[in-house]
């Protein structure tokens, strides 16, 4: 299926910061094959006939959540939603016993997302099954990373050597994270954007460049990745007021129109139009928002089926 | 009259400077005599190869009693201090309800003479109920037995509450402890740096803790209470306090074994038994304690054992409570970070775990003067263990020790002059 030699072993997906470059090209010449699956005018494939997957979800999310169960679905496997909502999570259970409940009933896979980063990895050390992480709090969201991977590989060919910018609410972002280690993994020179409160130094530490002024770097990327500006985060002074965000970081016109010819925009969604991304940009030519959503089926295709398949 | 020998020690005395190989007769309770050709006793014990020292101090402990009882009990407490070596602890009043008031000081007394083990001696607080509002009556818990005063599992936060516990504490002579942290640079689950940037989990900035020790020895300044910083953890904080002793200011300052041998890293795997308060720093944050406990400018070895039930600990890391245990383990693991290194002589390891904790406190205790109470622990440098949280006397398993091989252990540990504690010889390794 996919050309590179590596033999996959890994039962859970929890963060991009364990995998190797091998790996990561792995998946993402696996998702290539999955895509395909889309195109066709039956599309399922067997390959997980018999399992059963479970999304659980102990926070809101709309993407992420139906871009797993349509691939589980694809991949012809038993899609089973659990939710916080009305279930004993609200009574007072632990996420191990919850997922030790849930488990019980015979379940092949966890997708778990959920507010407390290290959730993913407690949920792991605890279950049998295999454990994908879907967001845990600020920590990672590796599929989300994939999904950023396929779709800057697809449009330039390659990643290598690319400069990418995330701009926003880099500290609280788990896609930033997963981002940050794919793309440096994969030879990309990453530059998160933001102001300090929301930037920490240490972050150089991890191996990004952190610039604090947009309009120094914009003029010389190739990748621009939007952050969803957090409207909490006002409230925690981390910056005074949605205006001055926006006049400092967010992607009009004038910024785009300083930007490279064939600079490729970014966002994980769900967008503030008008904040921190201009409406013509997010919905013109050089976006890729609406490619990384459907390569996000693909991407999730492909590590279900990888972890099932050892 | 009831005696006990020990005999062929090497006596390790720090408050009379005594080093030499020698049996130290106990009768009533009391250090009758050191020297050779001793009376003979009702009961001997072989220390030969083995430090005789002072009961082991620690003045930083968490038995959780009354209120989580499930954790910790000053009994259970008490058994872990003597399998640990420690004939005297004193224990915090973060208990619900807290120890802020005469009964619960008795309380607190009245267990550990039932328990018959360690001496356990109450901390009380500082504030009514730990709240940082209002003054609790630290002159009535004084008279009750209360050896110092903290509210820790927090500091206290309002300047000038703190103004006027630091002129009270004076007045009564006793010593304010504080767990230094700023509550509005607070809240995360672990040191703020690099590693929490990677894990994304909300940090605790090193500048909380300076920023409290700052604030306290500046409004110590013009008062001059007994002022002592409980767990230090951060370089800086180090060099405030090296910085107030050169200026005369009356302030002493606490270490435990994590803060010296275990960085950030270690949180890497969201294991929640990585995870207290403060959190663990640095490596540059480790170095800069180790020199502090080289230059004098940190007094005293602590624990802060702080049990917490596996259940609870089986969380999310930042949903978990903070605190480990580490009593049983604590003298192998200074041995590890401290003497294995150079850092320090045996000689100056026990004064830190003795005589200088008993100071800081006003105990009369750590010290095997003719007279002084009978409470020694006997150390064999040699043996070689393994930490097993599952075997441990505590209630609670929530050591990040777990599986450490390290070399040390208290083989008898007497308190009052009766063996509280005493361990077998190794297994024979004959096959």
């Amino acid at each position: 299926m996919a050309h590179t030699e590596l033999r996959w072993t890994r039962k859970h997906l929890l963060s991009l910061q364990e995998l190797s470059a091998d790996e990561l090209n792995f998946v993402l010449d696996t998702a290539k094959a999955f895509k395909e699956v889309s195109t066709r005018s039956i599309k399922k494939v067997p390959a997980l006939r018999g399992r059963v997957v479970v999304n659980t979800f102990f926070e809101d999310s709309t993407r992420t959540r139906t871009s797993f169960q349509l691939a589980a679905q694809r991949l012809s496997a038993d899609v089973i939603d659990f939710s916080e909502k009305g279930s004993s999570v609200s009574k007072g259970e632990t996420l191990i016993d919850t997922a030790r409940t849930i488990e019980a009933m015979g379940v092949d896979i966890i997708i778990l997302r959920h507010p407390a980063a290290g959730s993913a990895d407690l949920l792991a050390r605890t279950v049998k099954c295999s454990v994908i992480n879907a967001g845990d709090g600020a920590h990672e969201h590796p599929t989300q990373g994939l999904l950023d991977l396929y779709t800057i590989r697809e449009r330039f060919g390659r990643i290598e050597g690319l400069k990418v910018a995330i701009v926003g609410d880099i500290v609280n972002s788990r896609v930033a994270r997963s981002n940050l280690w794919g793309l440096t993994k994969l030879g990309a020179e990453v530059y998160l954007v933001g102001p300090p409160t929301l930037l920490p130094r240490s972050f150089e530490q991890l191996g990004a460049r952190v610039v604090h002024r947009f309009d120094d770097i914009v003029g010389q990327m190739d990748v621009i990745n939007m952050l969803r500006v957090q409207f909490e985060r006002i409230k925690s002074s981390q910056f005074p007021t949605v205006r001055e965000f926006t006049h400092l970081f967010g992607l009009n016109h004038e910024r785009f129109a300083r930007c490279k010819k064939d600079v490729f925009i970014m966002h994980p969604g769900p967008m503030n139009r008008g904040i921190e991304i201009s409406s013509a940009i997010a919905d013109g030519p050089q976006s890729g928002i609406l490619a990384q959503v459907s390569n996000g089926l693909a991407v999730r295709m492909a590590v279900l089926y990888l972890v099932t398949h050892l | 009259m009831a005696t006990l020998l020990i005999q062929h020690g090497m006596i390790l005395d720090p408050a009379s400077h005594t080093q030499r190989v020698a049996d130290l007769l106990i009768r009533d309770g009391k250090i009758a005599a050191i020297g050779e050709k001793l009376d003979r006793a009702d009961q001997t014990l072989d220390a030969s190869g083995c430090y005789v020292t002072p009961g082991l101090i620690d003045v930083h402990v968490h038995f959780r009693e009354p209120g989580d009882e499930e954790e910790e009990t000053i009994a259970s407490g008490a058994a872990a201090a003597v399998a640990g070596g420690f004939t005297t602890v004193c224990c915090m009043p973060n208990t619900k309800p807290a120890l802020d008031n005469e009964a619960q000081i008795e309380f607190v007394l009245r267990e550990s003479r039932l328990a018959g083990l360690a001496n356990v001696y109450p901390i009380g607080a500082i504030t009514k109920g730990r709240n940082g509002l209002e003054l609790a009556e630290m002159a009535s818990m004084q008279a009750r037995g209360a050896v110092a005063f903290s509210d820790d599992g927090v500091g206290v936060a309002d300047a000038s509450v703190m103004r006027k516990a630091l002129q009270y504490a004076k007045m009564l002579d006793t010593v304010l402890m504080q767990h230094c942290e700023e509550p509005s640079l607070s809240g995360g689950a672990m040191h703020a740096g690099m590693e929490s940037t990677m894990l994304g989990l909300p940090g605790i900035p090193a500048e909380a803790e300076q920023l409290m020790i700052a604030r306290d020895l500046l409004l110590n300044r013009s008062i001059g209470c007994r002022y002592h910083v409980q767990h230090i953890s951060t370089a800086w904080s180090v060099e405030l306090i090296r910085r107030a002793k050169n200026d005369g200011q009356s302030v002493t300052a606490e270490v435990s074994p994590h803060h010296l041998l275990l960085s950030d890293s270690s949180c890497r795997s969201y294991d929640t038994n990585f995870k207290m308060n403060p959190p663990l720093r640095t490596e540059m944050d480790i170095r800069a304690c180790i020199d502090g406990v080289k230059d004098g400018t940190i007094d005293i070895l602590a624990t802060d054992h702080a049990p917490h039930l596996a259940e609870e600990k089986e969380l999310e890391f930042q949903s978990a409570p903070f605190g480990i245990i580490s009593i049983e383990c604590a003298l192998p693991l200074y041995i590890k970070a401290l003497i294995e290194p150079g850092h320090i002589s045996w000689m100056r390891l026990i004064e830190m775990m003795t005589s200088s904790s008993a100071r800081i406190a006003k105990l009369s205790k750590g010290t095997l003067a003719i007279g002084a109470d009978a409470d020694v622990t006997v150390i064999d440098p040699k043996r070689a263990w393994k930490i097993e949280a599952q075997r441990l006397v505590s209630k609670s398993r929530n050591c990040p020790f777990d599986g450490w091989d390290i070399t040390g252990r208290a083989i008898a540990t007497i308190v009052g002059g009766e063996i509280k504690w005493r361990l077998s010889p190794p297994a024979s390794h004959s096959s």
